[in-house]
């Protein structure tokens, strides 16, 4: 069995967030909810925030994903509550790129904090979009958050 | 000349490569199927020696590129007992289903009418269907599945009535396996009135089928799921009922005579045929149906039957492994779908990658039947005429090697 290219995918840190998801659940005060779908796989994330100051104030994920989206998701909510608005956008824009093979400047995907493990994942073509899914929820909550304004 | 079976994977050169460093172990056929060599060198032939435009050509060349093109309609009405004015060439399953639900439902559906579909349809045949009874404003039923996968005739007698126009079902569902009992349906509908339509994408190329058997109205396949090209596809219909179809795209050679403000088509298949063909894909969709005829509809479906069998057997005997479909047995064509508990199908299919076995993850294109299993996605292995019990055991070894991985 091939497990070198395989460990390097699964790290215990990325099965950690994915056996045990942080902020996973439902906020009860939430601002804007985001429902996304991957359409090649069926894969479905909600995504919760409350939003004060332009903050994050509190944010939650559910929903029906592979190992590398739950993790992705459980790391991007450790990673932006709490957080303000300029600053998320600019780890969701760091973190797309990345993912894109475009590595950007190292303290930009160092702040990702234990996100910055999932650019392992370009090396799996098929599954770039099981990591992105949750960041284009968050992506688009801010949007709709910003518009309403 | 009759082919062994046996070492009919010698002629599929694919087969040889390494993925990942180890042999590839292709388990995806109801997806895509791979190409022999004959298939190959009929497409590479074709464009070395006989390539030109079908049809309007006066020169030797076009003439000769003409005769294997209508060849290989004659041999299409052949291999599913047709009539060859009955077969109409099309980019595949897809296309020669929403023609049916364009063309012809079109021409028949009427205020009141009904249009059943079952709940194990791949989205090819759901979709279309949908928007024929959106766009007639027309009701669309379902046929439900019962435990076992396999469809609930007896809801089926009960939605039928005389406000069925079309049934459309699947022959063989590509996600449970579940071979449909389409003679019997057929008869069922006709009973009623109703046209009947038939998706034979994961049925062809795995066992014989015959039109005048089943006596369905209408019938669509793929050729790069019967080991021929991408790119084309059949659909075949009753005469009468091809006549009073409607073309979905119009253009050249579909004419008989265009004037400024009208035009008169062309019979059918001519008329449903509109600008060039994929010609050189229908020359090696020929030479894929003389390829199966060579080893002969017994030895393939016995080899299948015989591995399907095997790979269940093996599939039920690993821990926390769920089988979704009916029972090895006549029932059940040549693929498993399954789900390893506590494992997402997405990573399954990964790990197996990764020890060269390739399956699919996901919904397989059927999200309400996925919805009826209850489950959001599944892990799919299809065979075709090539596999061995060397590839049934690979796929097992590594599904045991995935749990342990993820240690569940």
């Amino acid at each position: 069995m091939n497990l070198g290219n395989l460990s390097d995918l699964y790290r215990q840190l990325i099965l950690d967030h994915a056996q045990h998801p942080h902020h996973h659940g439902d906020l009860a005060a939430a601002d804007q909810t985001v429902t996304l779908n991957n359409p090649t796989c069926g894969d479905v994330i909600k995504l919760q925030v409350e939003l004060k100051d332009d903050r994050v104030a509190d944010i939650a994920f559910s929903g029906d994903g592979c190992s590398i989206s739950q993790a992705s998701a459980s790391m991007m909510t450790d990673l932006v509550k709490g957080q303000s608005l300029t600053d998320v956008q600019h780890e969701i824009a760091t973190f797309l790129e990345m993912l894109m093979g475009n590595s950007g400047e190292d303290e930009d995907v160092d702040a990702l904090g234990d996100a910055a493990v999932l650019a392992t994942v370009i090396k799996f073509p098929a599954r770039i979009k099981c990591a992105t899914l949750a960041w284009k929820a968050l992506e688009q909550a801010i949007g709709e958050a910003k518009n309403n304004e | 000349m009759v082919k062994n079976i046996a070492i009919a994977r010698n002629d599929f050169p694919i087969l040889n490569e390494k993925i990942n460093g180890e042999p590839l172990t292709y388990l995806d056929n109801a997806a895509t199927t791979q190409k022999p060599q004959a298939v190959i060198d009929a497409l590479t032939h074709y464009y070395e020696h006989d390539n030109a435009n079908i049809h309007r050509g006066v020169y030797t060349l076009a003439e000769r590129a003409t005769e294997g093109y209508e060849g290989v309609r004659q041999h299409v009405a052949k291999f599913i007992h047709a009539a060859t004015d009955e077969v109409i060439f099309t980019r595949g399953t897809t296309t020669s289903l929403n023609w049916v639900a364009l063309g012809f439902a079109s021409q028949v559906l009427q205020a009141g009418d009904e249009i059943i579909i079952t709940v194990m349809e791949h989205h090819s045949n759901l979709v279309p269907w949908q928007q024929a009874a959106q766009r007639a404003g027309v009701k669309l039923r379902y046929v439900e599945i019962n435990e076992q996968g396999e469809l609930d005739l007896a809801q089926y007698a009960d939605l039928l009535s005389a406000k069925t126009k079309i049934v459309a079902f699947t022959h063989v569902s590509n996600v449970l396996g579940t071979i449909n009992p389409v003679k019997q349906m057929t008869k069922m509908a006709h009973d009623v009135g109703a046209y009947v339509v038939v998706d034979g994408a994961q049925a062809v190329g795995h066992f014989k089928v015959d039109m005048q058997d089943l006596d369905c109205d209408f019938y669509a396949f793929s050729g790069h799921k019967v080991y021929g090209p991408t790119g084309i596809g059949v659909l075949y219909g009753k005469r009468e009922l091809l006549t009073l179809m409607n073309p979905v795209e119009f253009g050249g050679e579909m004419i008989n005579l265009v004037q400024r403000q009208i035009t008169d088509f062309k019979p059918a298949p001519e008329k449903f045929e509109a600008g060039t063909m994929p010609i050189a894909q229908a020359i090696g969709l020929g030479a894929a149906l003389a390829y199966i005829e060579a080893i002969g509809w017994p030895a393939i479906e016995a080899h299948e039957q015989e591995l399907v069998n095997a790979a269940y057997a093996q599939l039920a005997a690993i821990e926390g492994l769920t089988i979704y479909g009916p029972p090895a047995g006549p029932t059940r064509s040549a693929l498993i779908t399954f789900n390893l508990n506590g494992v997402h199908p997405h990573d399954v299919a990964t790990v197996l990658d990764t020890q060269g076995v390739a399956v699919r993850a996901g919904h397989h294109c059927a999200q309400p039947l996925m919805q009826a299993l209850g489950v959001s996605a599944t892990t799919r292995a299809s065979f075709g005429l090539y596999n061995n019990q060397a590839d049934v055991d690979r796929l097992c070894a590594a599904l045991v090697e995935t749990k342990e991985f993820f240690q569940v």
